[in-house]
């Protein structure tokens, strides 16, 4: 694009996020302040993730973007759109093929390999932010490990309703040190954070954080021995490729009560459509499939 | 049933696009407005977007303006988008509001001082009765003349600085007088730590949400962090920019720009080690834009509490909660961001809900 660098940023500004992830690799989990720039796109938006894309982004790079864990969402079109017209790069829905994937809220069924990137969009960087809205205070907090504060708000869950109600951005400590907000994906998805064999980068721009968690790093959900980490998905299979173990979207079908429930994993629910395998809402093999506008 | 996945937000956002500029452009057979009509006619808008976006260049702001459909925020945002892609240079010599040309210097203070009271184009004093004349095309006779002396109106906060009964100015770096001279930091450069010294809050507050300022402002004379202020001063009128470019080592002037700068005076109860004083709260604004500047002079004095050993207990005295909310364009991204899909999210609490309602039904049945 005339006008504008190879992905929006000036080389400078790269050199200045790409130290301040090398920090944040150098010491997982823990939030590294950066000179966050003003994107053109909105703060909350993901520019955070925008930022961290285009500072690891290469000419050579396969780019997929999903929010919800769909690459059709609206606002993943326009963040593609935006390095697609920026950089030049190859963008692709299928999450083997990609390099670097930015996400929103998800993280891909398919495991992760050790030659991928995965770009996390955060909009609140930090954990304690419900329980002491002071950064000054909560910087000092970290910097003593002093996480008690987290542990009792999960206990008085537990007395409430008699397990943690926390549902997504469910708290996690990296290498046994540093308490971190996994963003608000889902608790289902925390497991595969543990020991991930690809780079996890966290990008908050509107807060002017980045943070880490290097390849094959421990990532344990918070919990007590007598009261496990356990996750939660619909208990359904999906209604278009059968899947019983991938996490799911909700459909309202109609006014009476109607839910169907598919793969939030769109890559992952159409990769297993092509292979075969059906759901109990599948289309007939011989009638071809209504395309929808 | 056959249900495919929701497709086509490739194409949605294509004919949002589409809309977007039809709806922009309004009524084809009524003519469209130029960014010099903008600029011209609607000024006080056209500072606002500068002071907000962060960047002094009226042409760039009418034709954000227009873009936005006259959506300041919108408008102040896609300012500080470009903005943020142009290379800094140099940074100017500080800029001399003493000597600038006044348009507008007025102060509550004094009765009368050297350089007088000059209202100037204010709407202090208009009554606020819709002009159906002017909406008829009417053309206002010239305003009335005079010639200026020429003589630089000094700052009225320097008379009372002369007799001492206020305290010493804080430096352009925002250190204390004695300390090592250092360029005055920048947050759009640095990512903002606490506590944050004066010149970063001045910086914020400068390029903060005039509405939140007002707010924060009026907060503080209802009682909320009160800190008994008087006008000094106002003023408004173009200053020069000076820089000193490093081949020629001597400062030149690169252009003229309008500002609008208000001293508050406060009273100063004095301590132990200093006799009492009255002290300063700042603002300075681009353009002609006294509610902001007042209002950033008020919340600067506020946030000075602890500094002056005061005990910050409102909501304007908390450097946190001033500097983390007033920036506009950060506070509507994250606010409208929650027209995005939050479905994941949403559905995670959906299994939760149900669960701890069948725990719960199940008690109340035992």
């Amino acid at each position: 694009m005339t006008g504008y660098n190879f992905a929006y940023l000036d080389e400078q500004t790269k050199r200045m996020i790409r130290r301040a992830i090398l920090k944040a690799v150098a010491i997982p989990g823990h939030q590294i302040p950066f000179g966050s720039r003003e994107m053109p796109l909105p703060y909350g938006w993901g520019t955070g993730g925008i930022q961290l894309t285009a500072a690891v982004l290469g000419p050579d790079d396969g780019l997929k973007v999903i929010d919800q864990g769909a690459d059709d969402t609206t606002n993943a079109v326009s963040i593609r759109r935006f390095f697609a017209r920026t950089a030049g790069v190859t963008t692709t829905t299928h999450t083997a093929d990609a390099t670097i994937i930015q996400t929103r809220h998800r993280i891909p069924e398919l495991k992760l390999t050790d030659k991928q990137i995965i770009v996390y969009q955060v909009p609140q960087p930090e954990p304690l932010s419900k329980l002491e809205s002071s950064r000054a205070e909560t910087r000092r907090m970290h910097g003593l490990a002093e996480y008690g504060l987290m542990h009792v708000r999960l206990y008085e869950d537990i007395t409430r309703f008699g397990h943690v109600s926390i549902s997504y951005d469910y708290p996690v400590m990296v290498g046994g040190r540093y308490l971190m907000s996994p963003s608000p994906i889902p608790a289902f998805d925390n497991p595969k954070m543990h020991m991930m064999p690809a780079l996890q980068l966290f990008g908050a721009g509107r807060e002017q954080r980045i943070y880490a968690i290097p390849p094959y790093t421990t990532v344990e959900s918070l919990d007590f021995d007598d009261h496990p980490f356990r996750t939660t998905r619909a208990p359904h299979a999906c209604g278009l490729c059968g899947a019983a173990d991938s996490y799911l979207d909700e459909v309202v079908t109609d006014d009476r009560g109607g839910r169907l429930y598919v793969c939030s994993d769109t890559d992952h629910c159409e990769t297993r459509r092509t292979a075969g395998h059906t759901g109990t809402e599948s289309p007939p093999v011989d009638a071809p499939a209504e395309q929808a506008a | 049933m056959a249900y495919v996945a929701v497709k086509g937000g490739e194409r949605a956002i294509d004919n949002a696009h589409a809309w977007l500029a039809e709806d922009r452009r309004g009524n084809p057979s009524i003519p469209p407005i130029d960014t010099a009509q903008i600029r011209e006619q609607l000024g006080r808008s056209v500072d606002r977007v500068m002071a907000e976006g962060s960047l002094y260049d009226e042409e760039l702001a009418a034709l954000a303006i227009r873009q936005a459909q006259g959506d300041l925020i919108e408008a102040a945002f896609l300012v500080r988008a470009y903005r943020t892609t142009l290379p800094r240079f140099t940074a100017s010599a500080p800029v001399d509001t003493a000597g600038m040309g006044i348009r507008r210097r007025i102060s509550a203070v004094f009765k009368d001082m050297p350089g007088g009271q000059i209202l100037g184009p204010t709407y202090d004093y208009t009554h606020r009765l819709i002009d159906f004349a002017e909406a008829a095309g009417f053309a206002p006779p010239p305003a009335p003349e005079m010639d200026s002396d020429g003589i630089a109106i000094g700052r009225i906060n320097d008379i009372l600085d002369s007799e001492g009964l206020i305290e010493a100015d804080g430096r352009a770096d925002g250190m204390a007088h004695g300390k090592a001279e250092s360029e005055p930091g920048d947050l759009t450069r640095t990512p903002l730590a606490f506590p944050a010294a004066r010149d970063i809050r001045l910086q914020s507050l400068a390029r903060g949400d005039e509405g939140f300022l007002l707010a924060m402002a009026y907060s503080t004379q209802r009682g909320w962090g009160g800190s008994h202020p008087f006008v000094g001063e106002i003023r408004v009128g173009e200053a020069s920019v000076d820089i000193t470019p490093p081949e020629l080592g001597f400062p030149i002037d690169i252009g003229d720009i309008t500002l609008t700068e208000c001293q508050m005076v406060n009273q100063f109860a004095g301590s132990k080690t200093q006799p009492p004083q009255f002290t300063r709260g700042y603002g300075l604004v681009f353009g002609h834009a006294e509610r902001k500047a007042m209002s950033m002079a008020l919340v600067d004095r506020a946030l000075r509490a602890e500094e002056l050993g005061e005990t910050a207990t409102a909501p304007a005295q908390n450097q946190e909660f001033v500097l983390y909310h007033c920036d506009n364009i950060e506070a509507t991204g994250f606010v409208e961001h929650l027209k995005l899909p939050h479905y994941v999210d949403f559905q995670s609490e959906l299994e939760t809900i149900r669960r701890m309602r069948a725990d719960a039904q199940k008690e109340y049945a035992a």
